[in-house]
């Protein structure tokens, strides 16, 4: 970890977004994580994200749990809002706040061990109520607070710092979101953000629930020899199928793209995510296809990343459940709270 | 682009923008981080390695370390490094206990100086220690050329003068006062030296012949040659001046005269500048002392004639310019749009200087240019004739103090190596050593903050109270509390970012964590489009692009563009596997006493000296 807090200089050049913000803006507090961590750079890709999109940082609500990955949350978008929940219990306390309040972005910082052990429940069902929000499991095969338990993504054959084997299967968030019918499922890297700042803007862009598997390295209990998680097995072992681009809704699509490689999918606000297939033979909008690819390169012992799955035409949280357009907290007192007589008739139609 | 170089120790200098634009490279960064802690003898010496005359320079040095400073280019103002130097020279204990000596037993070489200027006093500091014997020729009566004669003592007042050179003095100059040198072919003649360097100055202040310039002694008594006139104050002997005076041309010379003028009972002084504002010649600093003390700066007027009336001068007229300036803010094209009379009592021309040269013979060896001005070699400073070498101004014309020191220098070396008969052009090339400054887990043996505080100004005597006399010094100097926060102002930046590609796994800690964003690990590509691709736009091509080897996981190279770090040492401290360090770099430039050749002199005369 770092003592010496980023002084607040900066270049005098650096673009601004058009709120008249530079990435500078969207900071957070001093990170106390080891130096090298992963996690770092997906804080700086989010940064860059929410920048790029020109959010303003009140707009933005960042939640957590427990563990190295969800320290992050306090490292970038000072000017957010921000819960740091129980242990794997951040889908619950994200499902109440977006019942509230469905103009703010929602960004979840996960880890494999708050996502895929403690909090598999809560995950599985956040992805079932398809809440409208980004939740990012920085994910490194370790339970890196505690120094250096295998946690539940560690692959078999993965050995610790220590040199034992880890024997059991791993959950991968990839396939449980595929079969579990997430409309968004994602996997990146820490250390390729020209892939992963794009992900998470279409992400925080996608109507319902979207999932970012990042594999973050954990550089002082997973990046050794023998690590399937190490910043070299993966950049060894690094398909990425899919790749997208996201273009915000006014902005023309400028990018050459050669004939029949790209997709355009239309999100709900007018932006747009252009897929660009890497491996021809793969269609990031067939679910069971998808599926089987991922299965089959898991088992050669495979990275398969960008943008797995993506399906804009499901219900998400508030289509199903009717929520208010407005949020609560500007709901005149009357109708939030329409008194004793409102609820008399509530329960008369159950007597 | 290739990957960069930085066994040359040329490329670590260059990051050290201050040092590496000072002529004479003095250890900027060092004599600062001295002064934060109080070190001032030690700040004073390592100045006085360099430039000699650091309580001099402290006060009227050119600058050329400031509008170089990084800091400058980070936020607006660069460190006031002179005004620091100054605080080492008013605060340092008595040094002369740790000054060079001369040795007793001399080594038979007999070197004339002709000029008792920075140059020559450079060339006597560096030779002396080695056993030389220097004769040095002064047509004035007092010792230190220009800074003498053509500084007004109200910037640079005499005690600091007759201290500095003094030290150079005591180590047993053979000081001849009063004595020009009317033919240097009699002086080789003389057959008493084995070396001459001409150290003589640009002493010539040019003219202007405009109608009505000689008109009657009245006319020629009232208008002044700006140089020849500051002398004139400097030894007492012009001790007042009309009400109101015209100043021609706006440089350094011209903002002296004006102030002067003030202090002499001048009340309506105005300079008149030829070009508009941007093209002067001055130093912004002077101007905007001149401007305070009410100068008046009048632009685009361009002198047409003096104005006489019963033989006696009232005025002069002048051609009303206007510029058509491009984009690039160069002059494209002029036209006089009127005239304009100004009445005045005197005027001092201070339009330039030339060399002049008429005690130099023309058949005696020494090769001149179309303009009379000596063919020099720009590094040994040796002219035609072998055993002649020239410095400072007399070199290649008007220039600053600071380079007359450096030729001092670079002399000093050639006439060492020319009395031992050695090849003067085979020199030894500086060098440059790096020594990391990581002391445990999170300490760093240097000060890496960033402190966003303003540059201070210099305090200054009352308007009123500076007129009194010729001579009270304008400026205070820092007090302790500027002096404490103008330091933390000085980047470090020869606490140099060192990065070892073989180290690096490519985690991207370093490039998130950079305040200024210059750091990025991308595809090599050539130079024009790698700039380009880097995180923040490097639009400074004066500045280098560091591109390292190509790294183990990706073969993508680590960018970092010199341009605004800051020298926090995040990079490093970020680091998880030390790939980057924190290395001081000391740049070490060989002077006349590392090129001694041992078997040149006695071992007893070594270890006095």
């Amino acid at each position: 970890m770092s003592f010496i807090p980023k002084p607040k200089v900066a270049h005098p050049s650096l673009p601004k977004n058009e709120l008249g913000l530079t990435r500078r803006d969207y900071e957070g507090v001093m990170s106390t994580l080891c130096a090298g961590c992963g996690h770092d750079s997906v804080t700086a890709a989010i940064i860059e994200a929410v920048w790029g999109l020109s959010i303003r940082p009140e707009q933005v609500v960042k939640l957590s749990g427990i563990g190295c990955s969800s320290k992050t949350t306090a490292y970038f978008v000072s000017g957010g809002h921000g819960f740091n929940s129980v242990h794997g219990r951040m889908p619950s306390i994200a499902t109440g706040a977006i019942a509230a309040n469905k103009d703010l972005y929602y960004i979840g910082v996960s880890g494999d061990g708050d996502t895929l052990s403690i909090g598999f429940g809560q995950f599985a069902h956040a992805i079932r109520r398809n809440i409208n929000m980004l939740y990012i499991i920085e994910n490194n095969g370790v339970y890196g607070l505690t120094k250096g338990q295998f946690s539940a993504s560690a692959d078999i054959g993965s050995k610790t710092k220590r040199g034992e084997e880890n024997l059991q299967p791993p959950i991968d968030p990839v396939v449980a979101g595929l079969t579990l019918g997430a409309g968004f499922v994602a996997r990146s890297f820490s250390g390729d953000k020209q892939q992963l700042v794009p992900l998470i803007q279409a992400g925080l862009k996608y109507k319902g629930f979207a999932l970012i598997d990042v594999l973050s390295p954990c550089v002082t209990f997973n990046d050794h020899e023998g690590s399937t998680k190490s910043y070299r097995f993966v950049r060894e072992h690094y398909d990425e199928v899919v790749h997208a681009d996201f273009v915000p809704p006014a902005q023309e699509i400028t990018i050459q793209y050669s004939p029949g490689e790209a997709i355009p999918v239309t999100m709900h606000d007018g932006s747009r995510i252009v897929l660009r297939k890497l491996d021809e033979r793969y269609d990031p909008t067939r679910r069971g296809k998808a599926y089987n690819y991922l299965r089959d390169r898991l088992a050669k012992g495979e990275y398969v990343t960008g943008l797995i799955y993506i399906d804009e035409k499901g219900r998400d949280f508030h289509e199903v459940n009717g929520t208010t357009d407005t949020p609560i907290n500007q709901l005149p007192y009357e109708v939030l709270t329409p008194g004793a007589a409102a609820l008399e008739q509530i329960m008369s139609r159950y007597r | 682009m290739e990957p960069t170089d930085t066994k040359n120790p040329n490329y670590y200098h260059r990051v050290v923008d201050c040092q590496w634009a000072c002529p004479a490279h003095t250890d900027v960064p060092e004599y600062i981080r001295l002064i934060a802690l109080g070190e001032f003898t030690e700040a004073y010496l390592v100045n006085r390695e360099s430039n000699v005359f650091p309580g001099i320079l402290g006060r009227v040095c050119d600058r050329p370390c400031e509008p170089a400073c990084r800091r400058g280019r980070v936020e607006a103002e660069p460190v006031a490094i002179c005004r620091l130097k100054r605080v080492a020279a008013d605060h340092r204990e008595d040094i002369r206990a740790r000054l060079p000596r001369a040795p007793k037993k001399k080594n038979g070489k007999r070197i004339a100086c002709i000029g008792a200027g920075p140059a020559s006093l450079t060339v006597a500091n560096d030779l002396l220690p080695l056993g030389y014997e220097i004769t040095m020729f002064e047509k004035w009566h007092a010792p230190g050329g220009l800074m003498r004669t053509n500084i007004p003592s109200f910037r640079l007042p005499a005690r600091v003068l007759d201290e500095e050179i003094g030290y150079i003095l005591d180590m047993g100059v053979d000081l001849r006062l009063g004595t020009e040198v009317k033919s240097l072919k009699q002086l080789l003649a003389s057959g008493e030296f084995d070396a001459v360097f001409v150290g003589s100055g640009a002493p010539k202040g040019k003219d202007l012949d405009l109608p009505g310039r000689r008109a009657s002694l009245h006319v020629m008594e009232h208008i002044h040659i700006g140089i020849e006139w500051l002398e004139s104050v400097a030894f007492g002997h012009t001790r007042a001046i009309g009400k109101r005076v015209l100043i021609i041309g706006v440089g350094n010379t011209a903002m002296d005269c004006c102030r002067t003028s003030l202090r002499l009972g001048a009340t309506d002084v105005k300079v008149m500048a030829r070009k508009p504002r941007g093209f002067f010649k001055a130093s912004d600093w002077e101007l905007k002392d001149a401007e305070e003390e009410s100068v008046e700066i009048v632009v685009n007027h361009s002198p047409k004639a003096f104005v006489v009336e019963n033989e006696r001068l009232v005025g002069m007229t002048f051609d009303k310019m206007e510029y058509d300036i491009d984009a690039q803010g160069r002059i494209v094209g002029e036209r006089v749009v009127g005239e304009a009379f100004l009445p005045c009592d005197d005027v001092i021309l201070a339009i330039g200087q030339e060399n002049a040269f008429p005690w130099i013979e023309d058949d005696i060896g020494i090769e001149f240019d179309r303009w009379h001005v000596p063919k020099i070699d720009k590094v040994t400073l040796q002219s035609t004739l072998p055993n002649v070498f020239f410095g400072g101004d007399a070199a290649f014309g008007p220039k600053n103090i600071i380079w007359a020191v450096e030729h001092g220098h670079q002399a000093a070396i050639s006439i060492h190596k020319y009395c031992q008969g050695l090849p003067v052009s085979e020199r030894l090339p500086p060098t440059l050593k790096l020594s990391s400054r990581k002391m445990g887990l999170h300490e760093w043996a240097y000060k890496n903050e960033y402190n966003p505080i303003e540059r201070r100004l210099m305090p200054h005597v009352d308007l009123k109270e500076r007129f009194k006399k010729v001579d009270i010094e304008v400026e205070l100097g820092f007090t302790p509390e500027q002096t404490a926060a103008e330091v933390q102002r000085c980047l470090n930046c020869d606490i140099q970012t060192v990065f070892d590609a073989n180290l690096c796994i490519e985690c991207d800690a370093c490039v998130d964590i950079c305040p200024v964003d210059c750091l990025t690990i991308t595809a090599n590509g050539p130079e024009d489009e790698l700039r380009t691709r880097l995180k923040a736009p490097a639009m400074n091509a004066a500045q280098p692009l560091f591109v390292s080897v190509p790294l183990k996981q990706t073969g993508r190279v680590m960018v970092k563009d010199e341009n605004l770090c800051v020298h926090c040492g995040l990079c490093a401290e970020r680091c998880p596997t030390a790939a980057w360090d924190m290395q001081k770099s000391k740049i070490k430039i060989p002077y006349a006493i590392d090129e001694t050749h041992p078997s040149c002199f006695s071992p007893q005369t070594r270890k006095s000296a």
